[in-house]
C-alpha cells in the first residue's frame, strides 16, 4: 500500500519550513473534524453529506501524495451520490493511514 | 491585485495564502470560510481578484458568483475537474485550478488574471445613477437604489469607470461617468471645475489660484472652469 508523504507540502512551501509547519498544524487539526463528520454522516446513513465530506477529504489526501487513495476516494465519492457504499473499506482503511502517519509528524 | 480568498477548508485557504505570497504583485487583503462573509465584505470593498472553491455548504461558488452585479477577476479552485465547462460559460472566470494546485500552474493562473482586463459589464446592469427627483438622487449599488441627499453631496470624482460620490455623512462609490451625473445635479448648486470633478459650489471653504478647498479635500481647478466658477461666485 502507498504511503503518505510530505513531497507536495514540500514542493510548494518553496523551502518555508515555518509554512510547512503551518500547515501540518492546520491539517492535524482540520483532519480529525473532517474524520468526525464523514463517520457521523456514514452511520446516519447520509448519502449526500457524506459524499460532500468525502469530497473535502479528497484534498487532503492528495496534499499527503496518495495517489491511488485519491482515486479510490474518487470512486467511492460517485458511489455515495448513487446511494451506495462500495469503496467503503477501503477508503476508511486510507483514513486511518493518514490518522497514523499525522501522528509521526 | 487586491484578492480575496473563499474556501471552506482552512487547508486550502493556507495553501493559497502562500501561494500568493510568492507573487509581489498579489495581495491578499482578506479570507473567508464561507461566501455569504465574502458577500458582505464585497459590499462594502472592491478587489482585482478572487479565489473561488466550487464546493461549499449551502452556498456554492456558482451561487455566490451569481450574486455578484459586478464581478472582479475569478480563478476557481477545485477538486473537481467536471465542472470546468460550466466555469467557462462565465467570462469573469479567468482559470480553473484543481487541488492541490501545484506553484507552476498557479503562476500561469495568475499570469491569465494579469493579462485579462477588468470584466466589463453592460452598463445597463451595473451600479449606476438611477435618478432624481426634487432633492433626492438614487444610485443603484448592487440592487439596492439608494437614496441621497443632493444638497449633502459635495464632491464628486471620476475615478475610471466609476464616480465616487461623497456626502457629508457617507461615500459612495457607483459606476457610472461624471456626464451623467452632471446631467442630474441641479447646475445652480453645482460645477464642474476639472473634467474629474463636479463640487457643491455652497460647500466650498477657500479658492487658491488653481484650486478649491472643500471639507479636507482640496480639488483642483482647470483653467477653463475657472472663470464660471468665479461668476458664481459673490464676490465682495
Amino acid at each position: 500500500m502507498e504511503q503518505p508523504n510530505l513531497s507536495y507540502i514540500q514542493s510548494m512551501s518553496g523551502g518555508d519550513k515555518a509554512f510547512e509547519q503551518k500547515l501540518i498544524s492546520i491539517i492535524k487539526v482540520e483532519f480529525p473534524l473532517e474524520k468526525n463528520v464523514y463517520f457521523d454522516n456514514i452511520t446516519a446513513k447520509n448519502f449526500k453529506a457524506t459524499a460532500e465530506i468525502v469530497h473535502k477529504l479528497k484534498h487532503k489526501i492528495s496534499i499527503l501524495g496518495l495517489v491511488k487513495s485519491y482515486e479510490l476516494a474518487v470512486q467511492y465519492e460517485n458511489n455515495l451520490i448513487e446511494k451506495s457504499t462500495n469503496g467503503k473499506d477501503e477508503f476508511e482503511s486510507v483514513l486511518q493511514l493518514m490518522t497514523d502517519f499525522l501522528e509521526t509528524l | 491585485m487586491n484578492c480575496i480568498i473563499i474556501d471552506d477548508e482552512a487547508t486550502a485557504r493556507a495553501i493559497i495564502g502562500q501561494l500568493c505570497a510568492s507573487v509581489p504583485s498579489l495581495n491578499v487583503v482578506e479570507e473567508f470560510p464561507n461566501a455569504i462573509q465574502a458577500i458582505k465584505y464585497l459590499n462594502q470593498n472592491e478587489v482585482d481578484l478572487i479565489f473561488l472553491d466550487i464546493h461549499m455548504p449551502d452556498f456554492t461558488g456558482f451561487d455566490f458568483i451569481e450574486t455578484l452585479k459586478n464581478p472582479p477577476k475569478i480563478i476557481l479552485t477545485t477538486s473537481d475537474p467536471n465542472f470546468a465547462i460550466q466555469a467557462f460559460e462565465y467570462d469573469c472566470i479567468v482559470d480553473y485550478l484543481v487541488k492541490p494546485i501545484t506553484p507552476e500552474r498557479f503562476q500561469r493562473a495568475i499570469q491569465k488574471a494579469e493579462s485579462v482586463q477588468k470584466v466589463s459589464v453592460p452598463e445597463g446592469d451595473s451600479n449606476k445613477v438611477e435618478t432624481s427627483s426634487g432633492n433626492d438622487l438614487y444610485v443603484n449599488i448592487d440592487r439596492r437604489l439608494i437614496k441621497i441627499d443632493i444638497p449633502s453631496i459635495y464632491l464628486v470624482e471620476a475615478k475610471g469607470d466609476y464616480i465616487q460620490v461623497k456626502t457629508e455623512e457617507k461615500n459612495y462609490t457607483v459606476h457610472s461617468t461624471l456626464k451623467k451625473i452632471e446631467d442630474k445635479l441641479p447646475d445652480t448648486l453645482f460645477l464642474k471645475v476639472h473634467r474629474s470633478y463636479i463640487i457643491n459650489v455652497d460647500k466650498i471653504i477657500d479658492i487658491e489660484d488653481n484650486s478649491v478647498l472643500i471639507k479636507r479635500d482640496v480639488i483642483p481647478v482647470s483653467r477653463s472652469n475657472r472663470p464660471e466658477l468665479m461668476k458664481r461666485l459673490n464676490l465682495l
